[in-house]
């Protein structure tokens, strides 16, 4: 499972084995790794979507047409497809879509409320922490994670922060409401990420400290001397497994950075200018690994072709610039320049509020890139929102279309969701209800309960 | 008299569009005032003032013609709080005039005299619909937090239009931390200050001084504790806000406003009664992200503007860069129950109406013409303007960012 989804990243399509059902998610009867996901998804009932403007996630676009989700997965989208058995909702002048990915959170690890202790995101303690896990900072009560369901968000990639140049690894999961564990919420058989910074962020941090890095050049020769220290363990470990010497000692930093090496792990690298992108090619090449994806990556626009060629993703804002010189760049078009340059473009947030609508930060770049000449489809929009995160993720064959076979993460809008007013009505997350406006009292995290929460007497 | 006439041509040359008289034909004129919405209306500006709304109004000869072909034709939008041309970047240490630091400068600290009307931000904000916002600085060492000013993002030199419009006052959780840690010190602290400003100069000249201020910041305050001039105090929860009302209560004199407010909802009954207005710069926390806002829900908006509280909404204080998104914040508040013309009053008369600047915020009869055409809904996510007009010079949709978008167009390359 986890090699097929790698293999099919890195060739940048999906091979035709992607789509059976892989015989992972057995809970029940296996014992469980460390670590390893206890997702269950919730009871489903076979449901039918019926009639809606339907936006695949794959570039597509129906008008009048149904969806039909059975055991968690996607049956079928099409015309008067046969609902028998199934539960039917009408969803006359609604849309429909794939649920949203957000490729770049800090939910559970920077979580509310914001307090001193609760900043659980940077272990800024040295700057390579390559050993350290975000989902063993998670805290599933974290009220961000309802608010992200209710804002359509199915899928969220957690990464630790940006204060080191290897910051550890993040984690894919499903916001699951009341959730006691985090790994209740771990995607099952979601690669895990390792998250790494250029420029500003880790020569300020260690800078102030007087220790290195205090400067690009300082960050790149970061990169270099671990990378060699990993090169070295990995060949170590692949000698010792063909007789040849003694295994090293475990290493936990190594470990990670050698994942990465194998493309086991996958790269999500935090660089806001061209430049920084461009060196950072450059050490992928010298040490013949994928970055997966580019975040923020403010200045992508610069170098289209380039991402293109590389095949990497970027994880964009719409239109965050200037609180920073190396965010002096962002321009309006950022997302939709990318995308015309035949590279993978992503809406990511960054943010627990801007994650909550990040179909209209796709809505903007999408008529900001009209009004600059660049015509895209609103079918072509929504795979800034589902299939590429999917992809940069490796959960691409699980999850980010409504293809069949796929999770059923579906969202039904109120009206086109590439719009200031519509809202998330219901929410399936592998075919059963997560989250439904209107629908009685929205969950409250433990944490929510019983604070000074009152409803209002309207 | 050559010279005089050399520096006429100077003048003029510098600002050709000026006191152009302009017809804007067969808009959806929104006018924000007693005539309400005009389908198929037109807006006649004569010398940087609206001089007629209506329908079929007609424009003296010579009067330029825009046709804005039932699109929409609005006020410009008023950013009712921001840090906007206070700092070109605000981070990277790169130089910051919303910041004030050290003990010396807090009430005193004069945001229209820092005020930059060429940073880029500027005309990042102009272009997107946005002719108008209150500045103030982002921190200072105490709870004053400084006096505030309108200005007009015209770009001119003269921009600043109301030089310290108001003094933001910290009476939260941001109050505390500055305060002695503690809310139970901040109170006190506010109402010595208070004494303070009223009492100066005597109390200074006699050679008392403050009980807390320094001659500085009590020369600053003191008009706006004898009522001169709007207290903006920055509270977000329930508890602070009721302890404001009851202050408000027992020194009816003053005038105050509440920026924040993201419990207010809680209140809307009392803050309607007692005529306070809110200025909501937080409008999309859903969540206890903190201690003072663990209630804070998206409807606040439309829950008080059903209990007849007078709100605007705001981009977040402090913020340099983004004042633009206060449209989109608008139409999110409508998503969420507050009916489309209060949204966009809340963005634009009503601030202006809350920092007593009274002829902007509305299309009607000598309103400065601050006037914005869109290409489609203002409050929609997918909406720009086609064109901006502050007191009734057409501003240039050119920026920093479109220049970079027109160099790295791939489409027209």
């Amino acid at each position: 499972m986890r090699n097929r989804l790698l293999i099919a990243l890195g060739a940048g399509l999906c091979l035709a084995a992607c789509a059976t059902t892989p015989a992972a998610t057995d809970t029940e009867t296996t014992a469980r790794e460390p670590y390893a996901s206890s997702y269950t998804p919730r009871p489903s009932q076979p449901t039918l979507l019926r009639n809606a403007t339907v936006l695949d996630g794959n570039g597509g676009e129906f008008a009048n047409a149904d969806v039909l989700m059975r055991d968690g997965r996607i049956v079928a989208v099409g015309q008067n497809i046969d609902a028998a058995g199934a539960t039917v909702i009408d969803a006359t002048g609604r849309f429909v879509t794939p649920g949203i990915i957000d490729a770049h959170s800090h939910l559970g690890v920077y979580p509310s409320p914001g307090i001193d202790a609760t900043a659980d995101g940077n272990e800024a303690t040295s700057p390579n922490t390559a050993e350290v896990w975000a989902e063993h900072s998670v805290w599933p009560q974290d009220p961000g994670f309802g608010r992200a369901v209710a804002g359509g968000v199915t899928t969220l990639h957690i990464l630790p922060g940006s204060a080191n140049l290897f910051g550890g690894r993040g984690v894919t999961l499903r916001p699951v409401l009341g959730a006691i564990t985090v790994q209740e919420m771990k995607f099952p058989d979601a690669p895990q990420s390792l998250k790494m910074a250029c420029g500003e962020n880790p020569a300020r941090v260690y800078g102030e400290r007087n220790s290195s890095p205090a400067t690009g050049m300082g960050t790149v020769a970061g990169y270099r001397a671990a990378f060699i220290r990993a090169q070295h363990y990995a060949e170590q470990l692949e000698a010792a497994e063909n007789g040849d010497g003694e295994a090293p000692d475990r290493d936990l930093q190594l470990e990670t950075l050698a994942g990465v090496l194998s493309g086991e792990i996958l790269l999500q690298w935090h660089c806001y200018r061209a430049d920084e992108m461009a060196n950072a090619i450059e050490i992928a090449h010298e040490f013949d690994f994928q970055i997966a994806a580019f975040h923020h990556a403010v200045e992508a626009y610069k170098i289209g072709p380039m991402l293109a060629r590389e095949n990497i993703c970027s994880a964009m804002w719409a239109d965050w610039w200037g609180f920073k010189i190396e965010a002096y760049d962002g321009i309006r078009e950022n997302i939709p320049f990318v995308h015309a340059a035949g590279a993978c473009a992503i809406v990511h947030s960054d943010s627990d509020i801007g994650g909550q609508r990040l179909n209209q930060e796709a809505a903007k770049a999408w008529a900001d890139g009209r009004r600059a000449g660049v015509e895209i489809s609103r079918g072509e929009v929504w795979t800034w929102l589902s299939r590429n995160p999917a992809r940069a993720l490796g959960v691409e064959d699980e999850t980010g279309t409504l293809q069949e076979g796929r999770r059923a993460d579906v969202v039904v809008w109120s009206a086109d969701p590439l719009s200031s007013y519509a809202v998330a009505q219901q929410v399936y997350i592998d075919g059963a209800l997560m989250y439904e406006r209107g629908g009685g009292q929205d969950h409250r995290s433990d944490f929510e309960l019983g604070q000074t929460y009152r409803e209002p007497t309207q | 008299m050559r010279l005089l006439s050399a520096l006429l041509f100077a003048a003029i040359i510098a600002t050709p569009a000026a006191a152009e008289t302009v017809l804007i034909r067969d808009g959806r004129v929104v006018t924000n005032g007693a005539a309400g919405t005009i389908e198929n209306g037109d807006v006649l500006i004569v010398d940087g003032r609206i001089s007629a709304v209506g329908e079929n109004i007609g424009g003296p000869r010579g009067a330029r013609i825009v046709e804005a072909q039932g699109r929409f034709v609005t006020p410009g939008a008023f950013a009712a709080m921001s840090s906007l041309g206070l700092s070109e970047i605000n981070g990277s240490g790169a130089p910051d005039d919303a910041s004030v630091e050290g003990d010396l400068i807090a009430a005193a600290a004069d945001a229209g005299r820092a005020f930059n009307p060429d940073v880029t931000a500027i005309a990042i904000t102009r272009m997107e619909g946005v002719t108008r916002a209150a500045i103030a600085p982002s921190e200072t060492a105490t709870m004053f937090g400084g006096r505030g000013a309108l200005v007009s993002l015209s770009g001119d030199p003269d921009s600043v239009f109301q030089q310290r419009a108001f003094m933001v006052v910290e009476l939260g959780e941001t109050g505390a931390t500055r305060t002695g840690s503690s809310r139970a010190a901040v109170w006190p602290a506010f109402e010595a200050a208070l004494q303070d400003a009223r009492e100066y100069p005597n109390r200074y000249r006699s050679g008392q001084g403050g009980a807390v201020l320094n001659e500085i910041d009590a020369a600053a305050l003191a008009p706006f504790a004898r009522g001169q001039g709007l207290l903006l105090v920055h509270v977000e929860s329930a508890a602070d806000i009721r302890r404001l009302l009851r202050f408000k209560r027992g020194n009816p004199g003053l005038r105050i406003a509440i920026q924040g407010g993201g419990e207010a909802w809680q209140v809307a009954d009392e803050l309607a009664a007692a005529r306070m207005p809110v200025i909501l710069d937080n409008v999309l926390t859903n969540l206890p992200s903190s201690f003072e806002q663990l209630s804070a829900r998206l409807d606040n908006a439309a829950l008080l503007h059903a209990a007849g509280v007078e709100i605007a909404i705001a981009p977040s204080a402090g913020d340099a860069q983004q004042p633009r998104l206060v449209l989109q914040l608008a139409g999110n508040a409508v998503a969420n129950g507050l009916p489309w013309d209060a949204a966009f009053a809340a963005i634009s008369r009503t601030p202006a109406e809350i920092f007593g600047a009274g002829n902007i915020g509305r299309l009607e009869s000598n309103y400065l013409a601050d006037v914005v055409i869109w290409d489609g809904d203002p409050l929609e996510v997918q909406s720009a303007p086609t064109a901006v007009f502050i007191e009734g010079v057409e501003q240039p949709l050119v920026s920093r960012q479109t220049r970079l978008r027109d160099r790295y167009n791939p489409v027209r390359r």
